[in-house]
This record gives C-alpha cells, structure tokens and sequence, in this order.
C-alpha cells in the first residue's frame, strides 16, 4: 500500500510570548505537529503490517524550518519525503496550500490512502485533508481513532458529538486522524542516522505546473484579545477564602437556588 | 436578490445561523435561505420555516444519511448554485467543519473554519477565530465572491429573528457518496454537555491523584455545576475527553467558570474566555489563570475544596 502523509511544522506554542497583544514568533522552535506525527505513525503501522511505501510530504511555508520537519519525519519511519518550497508559498491560505499539496500528490504518482492530521496545532483551521480531497476526487472520512486498510478499502472508528461512527471508504482515500489513534513513536539514533540518506525531493510550483496562488483571504489583524477582569484574589485561611469568595458568588448573582 | 445561505445538521445551530444571518443579510442586502439535508429533514425544514428564513431548501435523500461530507458538500454546492447564494453559513461542528472546506474548494471560495465572530464592516463580513493555539484573535476576511463560514454553535442567539417567508422548497440535486456508513451508537456511559451547563467546574493537573477528583465532583455536586477538565487529565485517562475544555474541547459560555488545579495555558482557557465570571483556586499565586480571572483563591485545593464545599451547605 502507498501512502502519502501530509506533514507541516507548526511553532512550538508553549514557547509563543506575547509582546503588545501580538504573537513572537522570532526564536520559537518549530516541530512537525502532534496531529500529523499520529497520522505518520499509522502511516507506518500500516505500511510495517502490509507492505509498500511511506511517503511524507511537506510544504515548507517560508521559515518554518521545513527541513528539519522532514527528517524528524524520516526518521519515524517515512521512506521518502518531498518537500514543497516556493517563494510564492511563504504565507498561503489554505486553498494555495491544498492546490500545492494536490498536485504534488498526483506528481508523486501511486497513493491508495492519503493522511493528515486532523488540524495543525497552531491554527487548526481543518481545511486542507478536505479541500485536497474534492481537489483529487477522493472520499474522506476524518477524525479517526481507529483505522485498517485491507482489500481496497479503508475502514475507520471516529467519535463525533455523541456518536461512535464506524466509516468504510474505497482506497484511494483521504483520512485525517486525532490523537487517540495511537502513540507516534520516538525515533532512536540509528533511525536519526538512517533518515539521512533516504531520498528527498524539493520541488517548487513550477514543478508543480501550477502558477503562484491568488490570495483568497486576508488576514486583517492578528492580536492578542484584552480580557477584562476583576482579578480580585483572597488569601489566608480556606474557611475565610470559601466565606467571602461565596459572599461575592451571592452578589453576582451565579448561585441559583 | 442573491442570498445568505445557512446549513447545520443540527438544527438549534441551524436556527441560531438564520436569526444571526438574517442581520448580516439586511447589512449586505441579501436574502437569508436555510437548508435542511438528511432522513427526517422535513421536520427540521419547517422549524427553519419559523425561525425566519425566507426560503427552506429541503433534501430527504439516501445519500445523505449520517451526512458525508462528499454528499453534503456536492448537494450545498447545487443548492448554491440554484439560490443564487454568495454567503455560506456552517455551522462548525465536526461534521460541518470537514464540510465546509469541502465545499468551499468545490465552489472556487476562500474559507474560514471555527468563526467565532462575524459581523459586517464597511460592507465587508469579517470574521474572528483563535489562532496560535487560542493566544490570538485573527480577523480574516475573504476575497472571492463565494464566500464560506463555519461558525461555531452558540456565536449567535437563535432569539429575537424577525419572520422570514417560510418558504420551503425540495430542490432536484444529484448526490452520492462513496463512503459506506457501517456501524453507528451512542457514546457509552454519560453523555456531559458542557455547551449547556450554567456553572462549570474545570479540573487540571493540580489534583494529585485520579481518585482526589472526587473532591472536584463534591464541589460540583454544592453549586450544581459539570465538571470540566483541561487536555492533560483525559490524556492521563482520568475523565473522558468530552471533559476536554480548551482549543481541543468544548468552548464554553457558562456564568461562572471556577478552575481548580489549572495553571490557565492558552489552550484550555480559550474554551472559557467567553464565560460571564471566571474564578479559579491554584497554589500558586504567580499562575497565568489568576492574570484573567475575575476572582482567585490563591490556597491548596484539598483545603479549600473542602471549605467551599462547607460554606455552600448554607447558601
């Protein structure tokens, strides 16, 4: 079985300030995310359980450290990477980065499933796995905590509001996993030493046959919200903390009885 | 007259889209149209009738059973198309947050996911959503002349819409969908809705031990609140994740949020932030969560729990 798995490196958010309501990025490390290593790992399960090929592929997104991403994703397990890098891509919204990752897809030719995690830790908007489906044709099911593959199908347990959905798509197929799937592995030294020489292609659009994206949206301002609270704190004893943080809970109203 | 188009396969999300589209529309000079999609959408089409859309687009098709995306997606597209519609409301629940890209690829649109808010601005919708894990706000506008949102549940109140003409209309559509549904049941054990509860009580990692959450639920149980947790605890495995409050949960709205153990990280007080009073016991004083709390009780949680607890017998 082949499979694609779609990866990205997202800023590592414990390490985000906030200086004048505005996010820093400068200086923050940046790591492939939680939600595309789960996906890498059940690439490689999979793969480990029924042959074929792992392929991790990467849109490097300007300074995001792509490189880096891609040989931790090698690391894991992948057995080659592609990666996505065109100055025309350093800050795409997301149909540039679906159009991008779409055709690289069909460029890297043999793919019976394609992965994602089911959003990026920093912005976590979800689009991609979908806008790259309709882009190739493909069925998707998303949010998987389960998943099998055999016989030209794809089989997979997701938990939606209140339900437990069992899904079965034909292969070629898109799916984007959550992290109850499993636990993504940590790559020891030999498999850091190996990831090295394993093929990795970079390609830009033109290789691509695609132009650069037209803008479909626009980021009108990004900052940090105010919160304004009251930020009145009791200490000393519990009993007298407990008397008077009730007392305040009665004046506001919140204690219905 | 072009028109704002609203779906959720929820229908309280669904009527909160035709009351909050209907002022968006009357800004924008648009049309306000529903759709309702799925066995039983009759039902749900005459409640969008009342709640003040002018026209209902009403499908009880095979295909959309457990409403896949593919299939959900392509028949939007159609009603788009039919309606003549240049402004998509979703609701962003799970289901239509892996549709709503779908369609917006479908239709050439641009697409924003998780709005939170969205209000018109010099003629423009302009939409708010967390970004770096819930640190910032992004306003987003889109530049195509579709234009997709998936709101979340509870951006705008389902009261107070004015009547639409109610018209319901059972669009011709072609759809499929080329994933199978093959086995579908409840969540096991009880089902916690956060979304609805007046007072929430969060738990976080400063509960020593699985079993000390009991003093959580103690508390709970005196001011008649659902307890809540950050990420941590259900991936330690202590409570299951529809506890999850934050960027990975629910993103909550109750009177009075009260943490206890949570040091307030981004991503779990995002899910808060919307809370008409937040208050929070931690240890700690130096804790982020203090910094945007409108009352703290800087103590240890196994004695004040048990305090608080005391002093509610007698409210």
């Amino acid at each position: 079985m082949d499979i694609v798995v779609c990866v990205k490196t997202n800023p590592d958010l414990q390490m985000v300030r906030i200086k004048h309501r505005e996010a820093v990025t400068e200086a923050v490390p940046y790591k492939i995310g939680d939600l595309e290593k789960n996906a890498l790992e059940a690439a490689v399960v999979l793969r480990d359980a029924v042959g074929g090929k792992v392929t991790a592929l990467c849109l490097a997104e300007g300074n995001r450290k792509a490189a880096e991403g891609i040989k931790e994703a090698l690391a894991m397990g992948a057995d080659e990477a592609v990666v996505i890098d065109d100055p025309a891509l350093a800050e795409p919204d997301q149909a540039a980065v679906a159009a991008a990752l779409a055709a690289a897809v069909k460029k890297i030719g043999a793919c019976d499933l394609l992965l994602f995690g089911e959003g990026s830790t920093d912005n976590y908007t979800g689009q991609v796995g979908a806008r790259v489906a309709e882009l190739l044709g493909l069925p998707q099911i998303g949010y998987a905590r389960k998943m099998e593959a055999a016989d030209g199908a794809v089989r997979c347990e997701r938990s939606m509001d209140d339900m437990i959905e069992t899904l079965e798509a034909p292969l070629p197929a898109v799916v984007t996993v959550v992290s109850e799937i499993n636990e993504p592995r940590i790559p020891g030294l030999t498999q850091i030493m190996k990831a090295k020489s394993k093929p990795l292609q970079v390609w830009a659009l033109a290789d691509l046959g695609l132009d650069a994206p037209a803008p479909v949206r626009e980021i009108v301002s990004n900052l940090a919200e105010e919160q304004d609270r009251k930020r009145i704190l009791f200490e000393g004893a519990a009993a007298e903390q407990a008397d008077a943080f009730v007392n305040a809970l009665i004046k506001e109203g919140v204690l219905r009885r | 007259m072009a028109e704002l188009l609203v779906y959720s396969e929820r229908v309280d999300t669904a009527r909160e889209l035709v009351a909050g589209g209907k002022e968006l529309a009357a800004a924008l000079g648009l049309g306000v149209s529903a759709v309702a999609l799925g066995p039983g959408a009759g039902a749900a089409a005459s409640e969008l009738a009342g709640a003040g859309a002018d026209t209902v687009y009403v499908s009880e098709d095979a295909a959309f059973d457990g409403w896949p995306a593919d299939a959900v997606a392509a028949g939007l597209a159609q009603i788009v198309e039919q309606a003549g519609a240049s402004v998509v409301l979703v609701g962003s629940t799970r289901r239509g947050k892996e549709t709503a890209p779908r369609l917006a690829q479908k239709l050439g649109a641009g697409c924003v996911t998780d709005v939170n808010s969205l209000v018109v601005e010099d003629g423009e919708l302009l939409a708010g959503r967390y970004a770096f894990g819930g640190a910032t706000v992004a306003r987003e506008k889109l530049a195509t002349a579709t234009k997709v949102f998936a709101v979340m549940p509870k951006t705008f109140s389902a009261d107070g819409a004015s009547a639409g003409a109610g018209n319901v209309v059972t669009p011709a559509l072609t759809v499929s969908t080329a994933v199978k549904l093959v086995d579908r049941r409840a969540k096991e054990g009880d089902h916690v809705n956060l979304d609805a509860a007046p007072i929430i009580v969060g738990v976080g990692r400063g509960f020593n031990a699985r079993e000390d959450l009991a003093l959580g639920d103690d508390l709970a149980a005196a001011l008649g609140a659902v307890v809540g947790c950050t990420k941590s605890l259900a991936d330690f495995k202590w409570l299951g994740e529809d506890r999850i409050i934050g960027l990975s949960g629910a993103k909550t709205a109750p009177d009075l949020y009260l943490s206890v153990g949570v040091s307030g990280q981004i991503q779990h007080t995002v899910g808060v932030s919307a809370a008409k009073l937040i208050a929070a016991v931690n240890k700690d004083k130096e804790a982020p969560i203090f910094g945007m709390a409108d009352y703290g009780l800087v103590g240890d949680l196994y004695q004040v729990l048990p305090a608080l607890v005391e002093r509610l017998k007698s409210v």
